[in-house]
């Protein structure tokens, strides 16, 4: 039983760890929005860029400038 | 004017009509997003393309054989950025916005300007830095393409979108971009940009929020660690334990609670040095009276190794009661939302005519009196001033509420946040911003959601009477056990203040109302204020504004007499036009051919004139067309009640049709009006629009005369609501600027579907969907959410009346007691979830997004 004596600081610094993260991570607002980035984990960006079917299109005044 | 080259325009905010006649080369008037409703063409037309970016139905006019459909040109420009961007995949995205992008000609000029910049601009070394509110984000796939679209252009270093709030931050290099072309870009796509002006108090409440979550969180790991030691001290109790080893376990839990006591449990102390200081009791007190004893019960016990020690309660008190008023926080939060973002939508930009004719684009805030500004059609007009030049009908409608166009000449006032509708008008600068009567409108709005705070502290004055009775019996205990058993006294002192931990009490009302809220939000029906429901749970006054509210709040042709063959005529020119009378038209015969018209005219006030198939046709006012008929008619015919505004039609100099138009009442409206009244609400019409026209609805709806007021400015409006006395609460429900004082000064205010966001911001609950249906299960929903609060406090009440007795009498100790207090609220929390109060409809969903 004498283990507890070494098991149960550990366990408690391990604690102590997660808290340290926790009050951390909501200080630098990672709690702020809850809702965007779940939102916005859903569309993956690894999928192929697909072009729908359509005329070729004018460019358009403010609009981006053509990649290179 | 010149009525080809009508500018793209919008109406009064989200319901006007999207005119869009932009830059498409065929001579084309765009019908709205709200013509998805009107019957498509019939026959063989019925299968209309459907608008490759928005997803709605191309209008014939804009359709090209070759071509791509799009259902209007900001549409088809916003398509050409997206796949010039190289994001072609948003339009394989699940859930996309279905809503035309309403082509605009702004320039953001004025985001650039230096006034503008020094409010809300930071710098961050070489990047700069701003938040802005954008309009018209419905859905994800609007987060996937406003965080990746500016991207592309030079210099835009980092965007990020808080889509709940509608707010996004750019920063970019000012060196190689300006913010008014990414503004200008983010337009194109068609969300429409403001500086946001709520940024000091928003930055003040987030911190409040991450404080109170790692409050929350820290509470939590410790009161679950030392709930770990205890457990192993109960079992010790039973099983038989190792003195070393249970000494071992109470430090362990002494080393854990101190910390829990230091951090987050500091909040108690604080607000009850607070209460003390300023000689109130509070919730807070006895709280810290409890944590403090239990605490120091268990430092001497631990010290002395005698005695039970109750510190695992003390960890779970402090994270319960933190848990408790973080949810009654968030449900007030959005109540207290408001005021930031009225400012964030009043006009913010306006064009001023220099010495030499040249016009320049400012921020509102740099506008000065004597400057003169130039107010093109479909303009809102920033400033108060007297029209110096042009000749031209404004719709004061978000002032007023008034339906019909004002017709403004030379040297009349113009108020700011009017639209102008007629032609070009140059207005010379009296009033600004919060000088201006739309900045006193806002004013007023604001304080009325401040006045509302109070309200929510008589809670806290009744949680006082239950304090000071808590703390009198607690001293009356130990008092009484010190006289006959001194080491048993303080253990049911303290066992009295745990068992009547006001926990369940505090949990009663925010647990139910969260939850109700949360109901209501999936049936389309959005609650910000907790104590809303409560008020609306007795019935009481209900004030209606007229003009989008009880009606549809758009001018419909209501009655047409005349021949089948003059209507393509009359279409023909006012196709044209973007007179809310010509969309009327339109919209009343989506299917007609229309022959093409030549020749065209308009008349101020007065009415259009052209040449349709060799015939001459001219549609407008009475007076108007009266005076070109041919001098052989007299026709002497009125008929019609003057509630309607009447449009004649005259063809060749004859008198062929006669029409009139009026703002139709809501289909739902006297069906559910007729049901609030049978649960005893008192109804009445307050509107700003013509006592004639307020007469007529209310004949509709089934309202006696009496009961209903118009012509009522906002001022009046806002009067009305003080004077309002009686018993239960006064409820009022509108959708414009107008009414947004009274909304706010309301003891509820009610923001319905399609209404101005001025007043959806203020308001405590908001329709999302059309129609006043949801109006009826509202109230059914707070007299349910009502009867659910009352049962939890009546629950938790006999909960601690019988806790008390039982630790008066010493037959809990405080160790039982720690373990009952948890259980008192695990019933309410419960209670509250199994309970029906909102009925949740199938497929009615609304997305949770900002309000349009």
């Amino acid at each position: 039983m004498s283990v507890l004596f070494v098991v149960v600081p550990a366990a408690l610094l391990l604690v102590l760890v997660a808290v340290i993260a926790f009050v951390w991570a909501s200080r630098s607002g990672q709690f702020d929005d809850l809702t965007t980035p779940a939102v916005r984990s859903l569309h993956d960006d690894s999928e192929p860029e697909v072009r729908p079917p359509g005329k070729r299109h004018r460019r358009v005044p403010g609009g981006p400038p053509r990649a290179p | 004017m010149s009525v080809t080259e009508a500018p793209a325009r919008r109406g009064k905010a989200p319901r006007g009509p999207a005119w869009a006649a932009g830059p498409l080369p065929a001579p084309a008037a765009t019908p709205t997003p709200g013509a998805r409703q009107e019957t498509p063409e019939a026959g063989a037309a019925n299968r209309e393309p459907l608008c490759l970016h928005c997803g709605l139905p191309v209008p014939a006019a804009a359709r090209a054989e070759d071509e791509t459909p799009f259902c209007c040109s900001g549409c088809a420009t916003a398509y050409a950025v997206i796949l010039e961007c190289g994001l072609g995949r948003y339009y394989r995205l699940a859930e996309r916005r279905g809503a035309a992008v309403v082509p605009q000609g702004r320039s953001y000029e004025e985001f650039d300007h230096p006034a503008f910049h020094g409010l809300y601009v930071h710098h961050r070394g070489e990047l700069a830095e701003t938040e802005l509110y954008l309009e018209g984000i419905h859905c994800s796939s609007c987060v996937w393409l406003i965080e990746r679209a500016p991207l592309s252009l030079p210099g835009v270093a980092g965007i990020e979108l808080d889509w709940t709030r509608g707010r996004v931050r750019i920063a970019w290099d000012d060196a190689q971009t300006r913010l008014s072309r990414i503004a200008g870009f983010l337009g194109l796509l068609g969300y429409r940009a403001h500086p946001f002006r709520g940024g000091k108090a928003d930055a003040r409440r987030r911190a409040e929020d991450r404080a109170m979550i790692a409050r929350i969180g820290v509470a939590a790991a410790i009161a679950v660690n030392v709930m770990l030691a205890a457990f192993a001290l109960y079992c010790g109790w039973f099983g038989g334990m190792e003195p070393v080893y249970r000494e071992y376990f109470r430090w362990v839990s002494l080393l854990l609670v101190t910390p829990a006591l230091l951090f987050p449990g500091q909040v108690f102390f604080r607000g009850a040095w607070a209460a003390l200081r300023t000689r109130t009791l509070h919730m807070d007190l006895p709280i810290a009276i409890a944590l403090a004893a239990g605490y120091a019960r268990g430092v001497v016990n631990t010290i002395t190794g005698r005695g039970p020690i109750y510190l695992d309660g003390v960890a779970m008190l402090i994270f319960l009661l933190l848990l408790g008023r973080a949810l009654q926080l968030r449900a007030q939060r959005a109540a207290t939302d408001s005021a930031e973002l009225l400012y964030s939508l009043s006009p913010s930009t306006a064009r001023v005519v220099e010495p030499e004719d040249r016009v320049r684009e400012r921020p509102a805030e740099a506008l000065l009196p004597g400057m003169v500004l130039e107010v093109r059609v479909g303009d809102t007009v920033a400033a108060d001033g007297v029209a110096a030049r042009g000749e031209s009908e404004v719709d004061t409608s978000l002032l007023t509420g008034e339906t019909r166009l004002r017709a403004v000449g030379p040297g009349d006032p113009v108020f700011a946040g009017s639209v102008n509708r007629g032609s070009t008008l140059y207005v010379r600068v009296e009033q600004t911003g919060e000088a201006s009567r739309l900045g006193r409108i806002l004013a007023q709005v604001e304080a009325g959601a401040r006045r509302r705070a109070p309200l929510v502290r008589v809670a806290d004055r009744m949680a006082g009477a239950f304090v000071a009775v808590v703390l009198m019996l607690a001293a009356v205990t130990a008092w009484w056990w010190l006289g006959r058993d001194p080491s048993a006294a303080l253990d049911r002192a303290i066992a009295l203040l745990i068992v009547t931990c006001p926990c369940a009490l505090a949990l009663a009302t925010p647990l139910a109302v969260t939850v109700a809220i949360g109901r209501a939000a999936r049936a389309g029906i959005l609650v910000k204020g907790g104590d809303a429901l409560e008020r609306l749970a007795r019935p009481g006054r209900l004030i209606l504004d007229k003009t989008g509210t009880v009606t549809e709040g758009r001018v419909s042709l209501a009655a047409w007499c005349g021949s089948e063959q003059v209507k393509p005529l009359v279409l023909a020119l006012e196709r044209h036009s973007g007179h809310p009378i010509a969309h009327g038209f339109t919209e009343a015969w989506p299917a007609l051919a229309v022959p093409p018209a030549g020749d065209l005219a308009y008349t101020m006030g007065g009415g259009l004139e052209g040449r349709v198939a060799g015939q001459r046709v001219v549609v407008g006012s009475p007076a108007f067309v009266k005076a070109r008929l041919a001098a052989t008619e007299d026709p002497a015919v009125e008929g019609r009640p003057g509630a309607l505004t009447p449009v004649w039609v005259a063809v060749d100099g004859r008198l062929e049709a006669r029409a009139w138009f009026g703002d139709p009442v809501r289909a739902d409206a006297a069906a559910a009006l007729g049901a609030l009244a049978r649960r005893g609400w008192q109804l009445s019409l307050l509107s700003g629009d013509d006592p004639a026209v307020v007469r007529d609805v209310a004949r509709r709806i089934r309202l006696p005369d009496r009961r209903c007021r118009g012509a009522a400015s906002p001022e009046d409006k806002l009067r009305a609501i003080e004077a309002a006395r009686g018993p239960g609460a006064t409820v009022m429900v509108g959708d414009g600027v107008n009414d947004a004082a009274a909304i706010a000064r309301a003891d509820v205010g009610i923001g319905v579907s399609g209404g101005a966001e001025a007043c959806l911001a203020v308001a405590d609950v908001f329709l999302a969907r059309p129609g006043l249906t949801p109006l009826v299960e509202l109230v059914t929903g707070a007299e349910r959410t009502l009867r659910v609060i009352r049962r939890n406090i009546a629950w938790s009440l006999v909960y601690n009346l019988a806790g008390a007795a039982l630790a008066m009498t010493g037959v809990i100790n405080p160790l039982i007691a720690a373990v009952l207090m948890p259980a008192s609220s695990l019933t309410v929390v419960l209670a509250s979830w199994s309970a029906r109060t909102f009925e949740t409809r199938a497929g009615s969903g609304t997305t949770l997004g900002p309000p349009r």
